[in-house]
């Protein structure tokens, strides 16, 4: 029998902790829809998708409901869209039905108009690179990943170059809303093809007809567990973030398995993340602040994350019996208020926040920079993140807006999930000579390992 | 017969006459059988856990939970009914 203070203990971290599943994700595969008509490609991928998800929402409202724990977001994330586009000369129509079947199921997201160009680019997956600042700026729901590197292909420079581009494109495009398009873009290095969170997720190739996958939260339960141990060596620290992950993915383990049941469709995994919110306790700096730091972002910020996201995995691991997606602790910096403040302060930089993505999950993400920052530079800063994920063998992404108008010091409000972001320096020294080379940058010895 | 479906019930607020009446009451009327109370009363504030077994066909859920709403409006209590795998994937191994 259950006793009383686990289940209190449970309903505090519900109620006072901010302790929730952040998405039911339900990963579909377009593969089927391939059509050499513009029109045809469109219904098919619209028809399927609302017949696929049909029940998703109401499903995951019932879980929510009868679980008492709340589900923040239910999502859908499909194919890569430029592989189902190769026959078709304009993918735009496919966007405009993602997100009307967004709408039509009533999820929170869709993600999956994207390419993947680690190593090459086809004509399909250029089309969809040159329309997707149109396809953001349509759409208000469907999210666009490109994946440009891997530790296996090594980096595509021109890929790199084409998404610094994009993404200057697509903050000018929706100028009116601070940039939102590039809050719907991320650009990746290793991307994973069962990732449930956004607005990096896609259906991968290697996947079945269709998964469910959660992504779990937690950073405030987190924070409280480790203000009981405060002054104690980091075995213990470790120990203490270890036992309460458990608990955390346990929730997203018993979510993800009902779902499953409920719609009749394949568990595909559980993300093992710490993912923040803009609100007051759901902040993954207010945990490497009860770490010890004054502030997240000095020294010792990269120690500090590197041991959360460590433990973090290795006591969710076991809650679940399938882990993947990006796993980790994240570091959006508009959706996380401790991180807001920090960058405020000036304590948090952009070359910190770099150093930091080198020992998480996942990558720059969520970062305005003045609007004034041109397309090179922040190509070179993909390439630099990009760099990182292929050495270190994990995924890395640049998430990164270049808010028309704004200097440093401005910010750009988003709202809901996507919080605040302080407009933060990038360096003023141009990199246009070496992202105008193109070509590619070879992958690492390291990755020769057959 | 299938597995049992088991609810738990938490009551939190200040204490008065009549709580557990009224709850067990609604808990009759849609034919859901008590398995475990517990229940203190530190400095006034009223705690009460109660395990139930819903796998009864009469019982909803839904119908169920927006009874206990209603009823918990009206005391001035929280009341939380939730399924109990929630605290079991959470606590046991």
């Amino acid at each position: 029998m259950i006793n009383t203070s686990e289940i209190l203990q449970t309903i505090n971290m519900i109620d006072h902790q901010k302790l929730d599943v952040r998405t039911i994700t339900m990963g579909i595969s377009l593969l089927s829809c391939a059509a050499d008509d513009e029109r045809a490609l469109a219904v098919r991928v619209y028809d399927r998708i609302t017949r696929r998800a049909e029940r998703l929402v109401e499903v995951g409202r019932a879980i929510e409901s009868e679980f008492g724990v709340p589900i923040v977001n239910k999502r859908i994330s499909v194919t890569p869209a430029a592989l189902i586009a190769g026959a078709v000369k304009d993918p735009l129509p496919v966007a405009r039905a993602l997100d009307r079947a967004a709408k039509e199921t009533g999820v929170d997201f869709i993600g999956g108009y994207s390419a993947l160009v680690q190593k090459g680019m086809t004509a399909a997956d250029r089309r969809l690179i040159e329309s997707s600042t149109e396809a953001l700026a349509e759409t208000d729901f469907m999210c666009s990943s490109v994946n440009v590197g891997s530790t296996r292909a090594g980096i595509n420079m021109d890929a790199v170059r084409m998404m610094g581009e994009t993404v200057k494109a697509a903050a000018e495009r929706t100028a009116d809303r601070g940039g939102f398009g590039c809050a719907k873009l991320v650009v990746f290095c290793n991307a994973v093809e069962d990732n449930p969170f956004m607005a990096g997720a896609f259906h991968g190739p290697g996947e079945g007809d269709c998964a469910v996958s959660v992504g779990v939260s937690g950073p405030g339960v987190v924070k409280v567990a480790l203000e009981a141990v405060r002054g104690e060596p980091f075995d213990v620290v470790a120990e203490t973030i270890k036992r309460t992950a458990f608990h955390i993915t346990r929730v997203g383990q018993l979510v993800a398995m009902e779902a499953s049941k409920r719609l009749g469709v394949p568990f595909g995994i559980v993300d093992l993340s710490l993912a923040p919110t803009p609100a007051v306790g759901d902040s993954v700096a207010a945990i490497l602040e009860e770490m010890g730091l004054e502030v997240c972002g000095t020294h010792g910020t990269t120690a500090a994350l590197a041991l959360l996201n460590d433990a973090v995995k290795k006591g969710g691991v076991m809650a679940s019996s399938h882990v993947g997606g990006l796993s980790g602790a994240f570091i959006p910096l508009s959706e996380d208020i401790g991180m807001i403040h920090a960058a405020e302060r000036g304590a948090l930089s952009l070359e910190k926040l770099e150093a930091m993505t080198c020992v998480c999950s996942v990558g720059l993400d969520m970062i305005a920079v003045p609007g004034d920052t041109p397309a090179e530079t922040i190509a070179a800063i993909i390439a630099d993140e990009a760099a990182i994920g292929m050495v270190n063998n994990k995924t890395t992404a640049v998430r990164i807006i270049p808010a028309p108008g704004t200097k440093v010091g401005d910010s750009v409000e988003f709202g809901g999930l996507l919080g605040r972001a302080p407009v933060i320096p990038v360096r003023q020294y141009g990199a246009s000579a070496f992202i105008h080379r193109g070509g590619r940058i070879p992958a690492p010895l390291h990755s020769l390992r057959n | 017969m299938g597995e049992m479906k088991k609810a738990v019930i938490t009551i939190l607020g200040t204490d008065r006459k009549g709580i557990i009446a009224s709850v067990t009451r609604i808990l009759y009327e849609h034919d859901v059988n008590i398995l475990d109370i517990s229940q203190t009363i530190v400095s006034g504030l009223f705690s009460m856990i109660l395990i139930a077994d819903i796998s009864s066909e009469q019982c909803s859920f839904e119908q169920l939970k927006d009874s206990l709403t209603e009823e918990a409006r009206r005391l001035d209590v929280q009341i939380r009914v939730q399924r109990s795998e929630i605290f079991e994937a959470m606590h046991q191994i």
